[in-house]
């Protein structure tokens, strides 16, 4: 009888304990998870408060209860807002394309054909995925500027297209599609082109969709090259397009438009990700590298 | 037997010319401009080889400027964002509900735009003639003096670009350190529960050794992305970041390469070939202290 009691309290005191510990660790989780939210609440609530109200705060108010559309207006009116949207959106477009196809083509002689040297090759490849992007940028500068490309979605993109990493990823992916698959094409006669499109493409599909989704990220958000590569404002990105309205756009006082800008340039990939979160999230850890 | 390996050269073509051009060439180029003395970029003239142009870079204030700046970020963002990142990872793996949440929310700032966001740090840390911003709000409510991050002394400043890097490296931290915690084997808990071995030392003692792989992999790359760093700060100060006092040594590349100081490819391409041997030796020796911490 004693023991069955005993054996209670200490259960019950170890129940006591687990759960303080879970406490603490949900405040702790959520205290980050406040961390990360904020400044996304702050830029929506800044974006719905009026100029004359935002300004005529002193201590800013945490919520507003008269929430105006007028700096989304201002937005896509006084500042080329639209512009900069629509020369991402061809960027990232082509460079993806131009990407993807590139890789898709690559990884499939990497993984599939045979010729002389490829493995050399192979780890040539591999190699120039440890150059880091400040060491050829410079020379693109100068090569792109020679060419008179500057201010042209071509020498936007070219540049931007390769990734040896994708072209990695892929060719991984391509080897777990058994061989017998291949040979079985090429007994039917099948060509390689139509064996990559039909059977190599449709199954890899996912890894495709991946580094495709990784890409556009990437381009959506890429700073250094189109700033160094446009001078002409008509063809700037929309990181470069909010350097621009921060410097020269609403005038400085105006935060809440140019909020409202920052939240029109984030949405999108915020769908995206939201859509996409469990392919992003893996394709991320399988090799992202942010910087 | 031939035509096959024509045709594998073929659907190599466009991903090698697009590497030789944009990469290797480049690559080649880089070396060659860092030891082409007084070159000139509108007439591509130059007058002479020698290192020159390393002796000037690590000779100007503006870089050494950068340098520093750059080491106080990495020393400062690397470890602290690796621990927090594992502080959050380990309170994620030990529960269950809303863990997915939790996970969706941590991982936002990796899909946003750093010079977007970077906007609304500003706004929060900023001091105008309207208002001294909520942060300062917040340190007069606790009884402290506001200070003007964005605009004032040198530790305010890098006290905001360290936060606002640590927030934009955190997602990719927590995201690699909750799969590489997911993927211990539960075995080895449950034995040590057995034991009666209480939670810190399980941690220590067995989920710390068992990630250390991937604790080495974050701060090997955390120390190359911080060290590369460079967006963060045109978004907190502004594309000027020499007269923000604010520069990092990537900065000081562009600035080199573009814009009112730019023009000067060999400068730029010196100060690039130092930047990346400063990462190359950093890199090797955080390889050869994991080598020796990971053989027990």
């Amino acid at each position: 009888m004693e023991h069955s009691i005993n054996y209670e309290t200490l259960q019950k005191k170890a129940n006591f304990r687990t759960r303080i510990q879970k406490i603490v660790i949900y405040f702790f989780l959520t205290v980050w998870a406040i961390v990360v939210l904020f400044p996304f609440y702050w830029m929506v609530l800044t974006s719905l408060k009026s100029y004359s109200a935002y300004n005529s705060e002193y201590v800013p108010a945490l919520f507003t209860l008269s929430p105006t559309l007028q700096n989304y207006a201002d937005a896509f009116t006084s500042v080329p807002l639209v512009g900069y949207l629509l020369n991402t959106v061809i960027f990232t477009a082509a460079t993806t394309f131009l990407m993807v196809l590139v890789s898709v083509l690559a990884a499939y002689a990497f993984a599939r054909l045979e010729f002389r040297g490829k493995n050399l090759v192979f780890t040539l490849f591999l190699s120039l995925m440890m150059i880091p992007s400040e060491l050829v940028v410079i020379t693109n500068f100068v090569t792109i500027t020679n060419l008179g490309l500057r201010s042209t979605f071509t020498g936007l993109v070219l540049p931007s297209v390769t990734s040896v990493f994708y072209i990695y990823l892929l060719k991984e992916n391509y080897e777990q599609v058994p061989d017998e698959l291949y040979r079985a094409a090429k007994v039917d006669g099948t060509s390689d082109l139509k064996y990559l499109w039909k059977v190599m493409i449709p199954i890899c599909r996912p890894t495709i969709v991946t580094i495709t989704i990784l890409k556009v990220i990437e381009c959506w958000n890429s700073y250094v090259w189109p700033r160094l590569i446009t001078d002409d404002p008509a063809y700037y990105l929309v990181s470069n397009g909010i350097q621009e309205i921060r410097e020269n756009g609403f005038g400085r006082e105006n935060i809440p438009a140019m909020m409202a800008a920052v939240v029109v340039i984030s949405l999108p990939l915020i769908l995206l990700f939201l859509g996409f979160r469990k392919k992003i999230m893996s394709g991320v850890s399988r090799g992202g590298l942010k910087g | 037997m031939k035509r096959n390996h024509f045709k594998a050269w073929l659907y190599l073509l466009p991903a090698l010319l697009f590497l030789i051009f944009f990469m290797v060439y480049p690559l080649i180029d880089v070396l060659v401009y860092s030891v082409e003395e007084g070159y000139n970029f509108a007439s591509q003239t130059y007058f002479g080889v020698g290192l020159y142009n390393f002796s000037y870079v690590l000779h100007d204030p503006y870089f050494l400027q950068a340098l520093q700046n750059t080491f106080i970020l990495v020393v400062i963002t690397v470890p602290l964002s690796t621990l927090l990142a594992l502080l959050i990872s380990a309170g994620l793996s030990s529960i269950k509900p809303l863990r997915e949440l939790f996970q969706t929310i941590y991982f936002l700032p990796y899909v946003t735009n750093t010079l977007a966001v970077g906007l609304v740090f500003m706004i929060l840390f900023q001091k105008t003639e309207y208002t001294d911003g909520l942060i300062n709000l917040i340190i007069e409510f606790f009884g402290g003096n506001s200070v003007d991050f964005i605009n004032g002394p040198y530790w305010a400043k890098m006290f905001v670009l360290c936060v606002y890097t640590i927030w934009v490296v955190m997602p990719f931290k927590i995201l690699v350190l909750t799969s590489a915690l997911a993927s211990v084997n539960e075995d080895y808990y449950k034995a040590a529960r057995v034991d009666g071995t209480p939670k810190l030392r399980i941690f220590t003692k067995i989920t710390l050794p068992m990630i250390s792989p991937m604790i080495f992999y974050l701060v090997i790359t955390g120390f190359i992305g911080a060290f590369k760093a460079y967006s963060d700060a045109v978004a907190l100060f502004g594309t000027d970041l020499n007269a923000a006092g604010m520069n990092t040594i990537v900065g000081y590349v562009y600035d080199m390469l573009y814009g009112e100081s730019g023009g000067y490819p060999s400068y730029a391409s010196a100060a690039a070939i130092l930047l990346f041997a400063i990462v190359l030796t950093v890199t090797c020796i955080n390889l050869l202290v994991s080598r020796k911490k990971l053989s027990w």
